[in-house]
């Protein structure tokens, strides 16, 4: 291990880490947590729950978020769930289960503590959310329900229709709302942050622009958290809200904090197919839905062509032509397998020339067998002993519709085929991205007074993320782990007075700032910011996508320098900087991107091994399956970034005293 | 199957807050009817760009009809000629070739326009300051499923807690009354146990500074239900109506 990276990792058993810690930790006296300033970038499920629970705690808040209303953040579009190891249901759930499930479906590449801690504090994730008014589903005996994921074998999610995150984000933003009612929170909506300002290698505050007027400003904080989601715009196409970006994180990176695993990158197998070139963002399908959907692709591949051309109808093709090809694969798991072991089996079909749209790059998720099932269902409830067989499709649609109507909705919006009839066309696309800023225990960078929250942060999925725990690790860090650990740097802090924002340090910091827009503004090129994107993201989406090799991953490096040099040339930002300027905002997020993107190729080169979503197909075992390499990738490699986009690489050891670490299998 | 339109766009057009504003028209043409409503918005930015001028601003963000950002007014409809489904949502195969469209922002005084088609909705967060939330603290809860709730009201405070903030109501609705996005809030909690304590105090704040916003009244015409992306129910309005005036009527201030 450098010593530039000190996990912070308390001692003790496994199980009793958190408790012990969150005991001893130092305390703030309540009167001294009112002149302890803390700045909150971002209003998510991370943002918006710290917000609220340092506020209630009783420190002086302020929160910043690009879009018009806290209320916007994109963990508002998570769609299935949100795990939590209540064991509700007897099926065998408890904290060490869903603690197991998550290490070894982030293919042995988190850290143990942190992940048993996330999986310890989800329980009272349920309990917060239901106490703040969130209205989970439910039973017809009033208690909670329950649906499966991916890569578990219990049921252990909790959601509220297809909406489970903008339930769980409105419940943390009516507790941010009612602090900045209560004037303990001051909320700077439509602000953008654009630079960490550090004065002797402490973290004292930030500079953001008011996305309104134009205006730079200045504000001091004793502590800043990031809590600003994920990076997949990397790829410009993603199930990312078009203003996700990596700018604040960036930033940051570039003032020293260290990025982690850039390279881990979730790409979601059940996403709505790309139709043409104006494509400006991929709709997911929950993974809820491959819970009662089969997933399948013609087994001969005359009928794929078929299907192509249009000559046939998926329904034409017979139950012993089609090839369920997870049930074939994974009989153990099978339409469940984790996300980046379903993705890359659509791939390789795919690849393999058996894809079923125009493009060739989709596969089918079909409702009809669950929806016959569930008919069957409601006929034996309903006394029916000889229905029809559209008296059972009737029926069993509707429960389907009961249970995803909000999806089957959104996928005929968008492609204009009813997915009750016809099964859904689906394919991979980006959607989450594993790694990030690199953050010890306490959720602290290597920035002192820096902390990085949520997707923002690298630390609990390694190599892939299973379903529903994004939403847990969000609220677990707002709610119950930041309010504890935030007291182990403030307590030192309670004699630092504000610094005030005349100080050099906020001047410096400001200038620059400037300095970026006023170039920006100058080059006065001839291509959008959306044309260099578009471009990025082909580069990234084939050469860093979902396989990846030595060789596309160096010739992708030296074509993001030539994009970037060519961006900095020739990019047009129209307007003034002084005003509401949206393609400015854009401008300075892609500056950031393709700079990241170069990163990420460096760290997917780098890593020697598959494991998770990062899959190099050097590496791979007979049957096609992620190969890693214990031995010498047991790391988090996280980065250090010096002038002129160079970067060193520290390596933070894992160490596995709990887990027995072997090939994870899913057959 | 996909084809592609030629289309007129009339758009609004203002500088800033102080600006007066007026219509561009503008031609498009080759839209393919798989595009989104505001992917064509893309399209013709893209075009406005490169020829130097300045592209029209417009809120969005998550594309997915979640988020509420999105917020047109085509065609004297928020969000569209379609039922149920935001902007972003709206594709182009519900256009015909030929069409003249027109594109405004939301009209009501209390959501002033920043900027083309971009207005200011603060408003609504301020409304939900004032008693949008049941006042727990972290770490106060008890076990989730110690409070046994009837499926139905957990269904239907989930249907009125779909509302997505967007502001539809307020621009459909003659008086500019944001009732209906009032009411969703309220509902939620007045349906759940855990609102109980509250119930009194929250929709009296939150009609007065609604009030206090400048929101209109409310006529009972419908316009915002029948608007609504989330399709929340007018029953809402009429629950809030109770509840306001039972609490005006016990209320011991």
């Amino acid at each position: 291990m450098t010593s530039k990276l000190d996990s912070k990792i308390p001692e003790g058993n496994l199980e009793q880490k958190w408790t012990k810690y969150r005991s001893t930790v130092p305390l703030v006296n309540p009167a001294n947590k009112r002149s302890l300033e803390v700045l909150i970038i971002g209003s998510g499920l991370a943002g918006a729950s710290a917000a609220a629970s340092l506020a209630e705690l009783g420190y002086k808040v302020k929160v910043f978020c690009f879009q018009d209303s806290a209320r916007r953040a994109h963990s508002i579009a998570a769609q299935g769930g949100i795990n939590a190891a209540k064991n509700y249901q007897n099926d065998g759930d408890s904290t060490y289960r869903l603690f197991y499930d998550t290490i070894k479906g982030g293919d042995y590449r988190a850290r143990e503590a942190n992940v048993y801690r996330l999986a310890e504090v989800s329980a009272n994730i349920i309990d917060q959310c239901v106490a703040s008014g969130v209205p989970f589903a439910r039973e017809y005996g009033g208690l909670l329900s329950n649906r499966s994921f991916g890569g578990t074998q219990v049921q252990r999610t909790f959601y509220a229709a297809g909406q489970t995150g903008q339930q769980l984000l409105l419940g943390a933003y009516s507790g941010l709302q009612r602090q900045v009612g209560m004037g303990n929170v001051k909320m700077y909506a439509r602000h953008e942050m654009l630079e960490v300002v550090t004065i002797d290698g402490v973290c004292r505050g930030i500079i953001a622009r008011d996305l309104t007027t134009g205006n730079l400003e200045r504000h001091f904080g004793h502590a800043v958290l990031l809590c600003t989601g994920g990076y997949g715009n990397v790829f410009y196409l993603s199930t990312n809200a078009m203003g996700s970006n990596v700018t604040a994180a960036w930033k940051a990176h570039k003032k020293g904090a260290m990025m982690a695993n850039p390279c881990f990158t979730q790409i979601h197998p059940t996403c709505i197919p790309v139709s043409g070139d104006h494509q400006s963002k991929l709709t997911l399908m929950s993974e809820s839905l491959r819970n009662d959907g089969r997933i399948w692709v013609p087994a001969k591949k005359e009928d794929a062509v078929a299907l192509r051309e249009n000559r046939i109808k998926p329904n034409d093709i017979k139950e012993e032509d089609r090839d369920y090809y997870l049930e074939r694969r994974y009989p153990a798991f099978g339409n469940l397998v984790p996300r980046d072991v379903a993705s890359r089996a659509a791939k390789e079909r795919c690849d393999a020339g058996f894809g079923v749209n125009k493009t060739g790059e989709a596969v089918f998720l079909d409702f009809a067998f669950n929806t016959i099932r569930y008919g069957n269902m409601e006929a034996t409830k309903k006394g029916m002993h000889n229905p029809t067989q559209d008296q059972i499709v009737e029926m069993g649609r509707a429960v389907v519709k009961e249970k995803y109507g909000n999806l089957f909705d959104m996928y005929q919006q968008i492609t204009g085929v009813n997915p009750y009839e016809q099964p859904m066309m689906i394919y991979p696309a980006v959607h989450y991205t594993m790694g990030g800023l690199w953050v010890d225990y306490n959720l602290m960078t290597n920035i002192p007074g820096l902390y990085a929250l949520g997707e923002a942060n690298f630390s609990e999925h390694g190599a892939n993320r299973l379903g529903a725990s994004a939403l847990m690790q969000g609220l677990a860090d707002g709610y119950f782990v930041i309010p504890y650990t935030i007291g182990a740097y403030l307590n030192k802090e309670i004699m630092t007075k504000a610094i005030p924002t005349d100080h050099e340090a906020f001047v410096a910091a400001e200038n620059k700032v400037k300095g970026t827009i006023d170039q920006l503004m100058g080059i006065k090129g001839t291509k959008s910011v959306d044309y260099f994107h578009k471009r990025l993201g082909l580069i990234m989406w084939n050469k860093c996508g979902m396989a990846r090799n030595s060789e596309e991953l160096t010739k992708a490096i030296s074509e993001i320098q030539a994009l970037r040099k060519e961006f900095w040339n020739d990019v047009r930002v129209p307007g003034d900087a002084n005003e509401m300027n949206p393609e400015l905002e854009k401008a300075v997020r892609v500056a950031d991107f393709l700079e990241l993107g170069e990163l990420m190729c460096k760290d997917a080169l780098t890593r020697n091994e598959s494991c998770g979503g990062h899959f190099r197909e050097e590496f791979q075992t007979e049957e096609g399956e992620a190969m890693r390499d214990d031995e010498n990738y047991k790391y988090v490699a996280a980065w250090e970034y010096f002038e002129g986009n160079t970067w060193e690489l520290h390596k933070e050891d894992l160490v596995y005293e709990n887990i027995k670490i072997a090939q994870r299998s899913y057959k | 199957m996909e084809k592609n339109l030629n289309l007129s766009l009339k758009v609004w057009r203002q500088k800033n807050a102080k600006d007066k504003g007026q219509f561009e028209t503008y031609k498009v043409n080759d839209i393919s009817t798989d595009m989104s409503f505001l992917e064509m918005f893309d399209v013709l930015n893209e075009r406005l760009i490169v020829e130097g001028k300045e592209p029209i601003a417009f809120d969005h963000d998550c594309r997915e009809g979640i988020c509420g950002m999105c917020s047109m007014f085509i065609n004297g409809r928020p969000h569209g000629p379609k039922q149920g489904i935001t902007t972003c949502q709206l594709h182009m195969r519900s256009f015909n070739d030929g069409d003249t469209i027109v594109v405004e922002p939301w009209r009501a005084s209390p959501f002033p326009v920043i900027k083309d088609l971009v207005v200011d909705r603060t408003a609504f967060d301020r409304i939900i300051s004032a008693g949008g939330f049941i006042s727990i603290n972290t770490g106060n809860a008890q076990d989730a499923n110690a409070l046994p709730i009837p499926k139905d009201d957990a269904d239907e405070s989930f249907a009125a807690a779909s509302c997505i903030g967007c502001g539809a109501c307020v621009a459909a609705c003659k008086n500019a009354s944001a009732m209906l996005f009032v009411s969703a809030k309220v509902s939620q909690f007045a349906l759940l146990p855990q609102g109980q304590p509250e119930r009194k105090q929250r929709v009296m704040e939150m009609v007065a500074q609604m009030d206090s916003e400048g929101f209109g009244s409310c006529t009972n015409t419908g316009a915002c239900s029948a608007e609504c992306p989330k399709e929340i129910s007018l029953t809402h309005i009429a629950r809030m109506n109770r509840d306001y005036i039972s609490a005006e009527l016990s209320s011991a201030k």
